[in-house]
C-alpha cells in the first residue's frame, strides 16, 4: 500500500516534469520563430532604409525611389477607417453590452462574429462591387471603407467585452441616485471601460494596418503623393506586394525595408496598447 | 401616526420562484428599522422593492403595494427616477465610481440638477461628506481617486453620495458586512446620527448590530415576515417562538 502510494507520487512527478518541459519547449519554439522573423526582417530591411527611401515616390528600377506616398496613403486610409469604423464599432459594442440581451442583440452578435471570420479579401470584393464599380475607379475612400468594415465587428466585440467587465454594482450605484439609464451608460460605464475600449481600438487599427488583399481591389496603388480620396491610393502593404513580386533584386530590398517599417509601426501600436492597459484603476 | 412607508400584501417573484410572501409592514418616519433573518430569506429582495431597484431584473415581478408618503410606488406612471432620489440606497459592497472623491459625491447632485452654481455644488458636497463623518479624512484630497480610500471610507463615501441628493429614506443592505470592527462601529454611530433627518432601513446579519442601532426590527424567514416589533421587545420578549430561537442562536 505504502509503496504503491510512493510509486504513484513518483509517477506524478515524472509526468509533471515531462509536461512542464514540453510546454516550455513549445513556448521557446514560438518565441524563436517570432525572433527569427523579426531578426531576418531587420537584417534584410535595415540596409535600404534612408530618409530618401521614406520620403521619395517610386521610380523606375535602378533610379532609387521610395515609399513616401505609400506611408501617406496607409496613414490616410487607416485614419479614414478609424474615423468611420471606431464610432460605429464602439456604439454597436455599447448597445450589445447594455441593451443587447434580446433577439436583435443576439443577431447582431452572430453577424459580427461571422464577419470577423470572413477572409478580408471578401470584404475587398464587397466594397469593389459596392463602391469601385459604380465610381468607375479604385480610390482611397474605397480602401478606407474596406478597412473600416473589417474594423467594425472587431471593435464592437471587444467593446462589448470591456463594458461587460464593468461591475454591475457600479451601474446600480448610479441608478440608485436617480440616474436614467443613458446617463449611467454615458457617465459611469463608458469611462470605467475607456482604457479597455481604447486598447481594442488600437489593436483593430494595428490589424488593418497590415491588410493587403482588400486594398488591392479597392485602393489599388499609385506612384504619386495623393491626398485625394476619390483617386487610387498607395499603401505600404500593396507597395510591399509590388516590390516583392517584381523581378529585380533592388525591388526585393525595398520590399524588405518597407516590411521593416510596417512591422515597426505595428510593434509601436502594440507597445502603446500595453501602456494603455497598464494604467488602470 | 402616519407611516412613511406602508407595505401591503407584497408578493415578489423571480420568474416562477416566489421570494416574498404576503409582506405587510409600516415604517414610521425618522426611525431606524432593521431587517434580520437567515441568508436567502429575502431581506435584500424586500429592501430593493422599496426603491424599485428590482426593476433592473428582467424576470422580477411584484404584487401588492408599497405606499411612500401616501403614493403607491408601483402605480402606473410612477417616476422611478424621482422615487430613487427620495429613497436612496447604500449597497453591501461599497461601489464608488471610478472618479475622484469629489465627483463621486457631486454625481447625484449634478444629474438631478440640484445645485444652483459651482459654489453651491461644493457646499453640498462638503455637507454630505460631513454628514457621512468623512469630511475631515478626505478634505485635503478631494480630487484623488475614490479607490485610494480604505474599505470603511469607501462605504462612508457611498453614504455621502446617497445623502447628497437629499433623500428622505436611506436603504442600507448590510453596509458593514465587509468592514473591520472599527469601521463597522463608525457606520453604526453614523446610522444612529442620521436618524434625526432620515428614515433608515438597514439589513444586517449581525443581531447585536440590529439591537444597537434600530428602533424596530423585522425578522424574515423563507420569504415571510415572521415578526415586526420594537427592537427592545424583539430582543427581550418576542411574540414568536421562531424569533426567540433565531435570536438566541438556536438555528443558523
Ligand atoms: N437576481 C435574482 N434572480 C433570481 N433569484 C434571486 C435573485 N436574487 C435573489 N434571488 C433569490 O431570492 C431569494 C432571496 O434572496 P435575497 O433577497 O438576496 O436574500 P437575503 O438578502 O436575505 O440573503 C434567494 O433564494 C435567492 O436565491
Ligand atoms: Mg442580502
Amino acid at each position: 500500500m505504502t509503496t504503491k502510494t510512493i510509486n504513484s507520487i513518483d509517477r506524478r512527478r515524472v509526468v509533471n516534469m515531462i509536461m512542464t518541459s514540453l510546454t516550455a519547449v513549445c513556448a521557446v519554439f514560438a518565441i524563436a520563430v517570432l525572433v527569427a522573423i523579426l531578426g531576418y526582417i531587420g537584417v534584410r530591411g535595415i540596409s535600404s532604409l534612408s530618409i530618401e527611401f521614406l520620403t521619395d515616390t517610386p521610380k523606375p528600377v535602378g533610379e532609387g525611389g521610395g515609399i513616401g506616398n505609400s506611408i501617406l496613403g496607409s496613414a490616410i486610409m487607416t485614419l479614414l477607417a478609424a474615423f468611420l469604423g471606431l464610432p460605429v464599432g464602439i456604439a454597436a459594442g455599447v448597445y450589445l453590452a447594455e441593451f443587447g440581451r434580446n433577439w436583435f442583440g443576439n443577431t447582431v452578435r452572430f453577424v459580427a462574429d461571422t464577419l470577423i471570420g470572413v477572409p478580408s479579401i471578401i470584404i475587398g470584393i464587397f466594397v469593389y462591387t459596392l463602391v469601385v464599380l459604380p465610381m468607375g475607379r479604385q480610390s482611397g475612400f474605397a480602401g478606407g471603407l474596406a478597412l473600416a468594415i473589417i474594423m467594425i465587428p472587431i471593435v464592437a466585440r471587444t467593446t462589448e467585452e470591456m463594458i461587460s467587465l464593468v461591475p454591475n454594482s457600479m451601474r446600480e450605484g448610479a441608478l440608485a441616485l436617480g440616474a436614467p439609464q443613458w446617463r449611467v451608460t454615458w457617465n459611469i460605464v463608458l469611462p470605467a471601460a475607456a482604457s479597455g475600449i481604447a486598447t481594442g481600438a488600437m489593436l483593430a487599427i494595428a490589424r488593418v494596418t497590415g491588410e493587403t488583399a482588400p486594398l488591392l481591389f479597392t485602393a489599388l496603388n499609385s506612384r504619386f503623393y495623393n491626398y485625394y480620396l476619390d483617386q487610387p491610393m498607395s499603401s505600404l502593404t500593396v507597395q510591399i506586394y509590388n516590390y516583392a513580386t517584381g523581378p529585380f533584386e533592388v525591388e526585393h530590398a525595398m520590399a524588405w525595408a518597407a516590411t521593416l517599417l510596417l512591422v515597426g509601426l505595428i510593434l509601436v501600436i502594440n507597445i502603446l496598447v500595453r501602456f494603455f492597459t497598464r494604467k488602470k484603476f | 401616526m402616519e407611516s412613511k412607508i406602508s407595505v401591503k400584501n407584497l408578493d415578489f417573484f423571480y420568474g416562477s420562484n416566489q421570494a416574498l410572501y404576503d409582506i405587510s409592514l409600516e415604517i414610521p418616519e425618522r426611525e431606524v428599522i432593521a431587517f434580520i433573518g437567515p441568508s436567502g430569506c429575502g431581506k435584500s429582495t424586500f429592501l430593493r422593492t422599496l426603491n424599485r431597484m428590482n426593476d433592473t431584473i428582467a424576470i422580477a415581478r411584484v404584487d401588492g403595494s408599497v405606499v411612500i408618503d401616501g403614493r403607491n410606488i408601483y402605480a402606473p406612471g410612477t417616476d422611478v427616477v424621482a422615487l430613487r432620489r427620495k429613497v436612496g440606497m447604500v449597497f453591501q459592497k461599497s461601489n464608488p465610481f471610478p472618479k475622484s472623491i469629489f465627483e463621486n459625491v457631486a454625481y447625484g447632485i449634478r444629474i438631478n440638477g440640484i445645485h444652483s452654481n459651482k459654489a453651491d455644488l461644493e457646499e453640498r458636497v462638503e455637507k454630505a461628506l460631513r454628514n457621512a463623518a468623512l469630511w475631515d479624512e478626505v478634505k485635503d484630497r478631494l480630487n484623488s481617486s475614490a479607490f485610494g480610500l480604505s474599505g470603511g471610507q469607501q462605504q462612508r463615501l457611498c453614504i455621502a453620495r446617497a445623502l447628497a441628493v437629499q433623500p428622505e429614506v436611506v436603504l442600507m443592505d448590510e453596509p458593514a458586512s465587509a468592514l473591520d470592527p472599527i469601521a463597522t462601529q463608525k457606520i453604526e454611530e453614523l446610522v444612529v446620527e442620521l436618524k434625526r433627518d432620515y428614515t433608515i432601513v438597514i439589513v444586517t446579519h449581525n443581531m447585536q448590530q440590529a439591537a444597537r442601532v434600530s428602533d424596530r426590527t423585522a425578522f424574515f424567514m423563507l420569504g415571510k415576515l415572521v415578526e415586526f416589533n420594537p427592537t427592545q421587545k424583539m430582543f427581550t420578549n418576542p411574540d414568536e417562538k421562531l424569533t426567540e430561537d433565531y435570536i438566541t442562536g438556536r438555528f443558523g
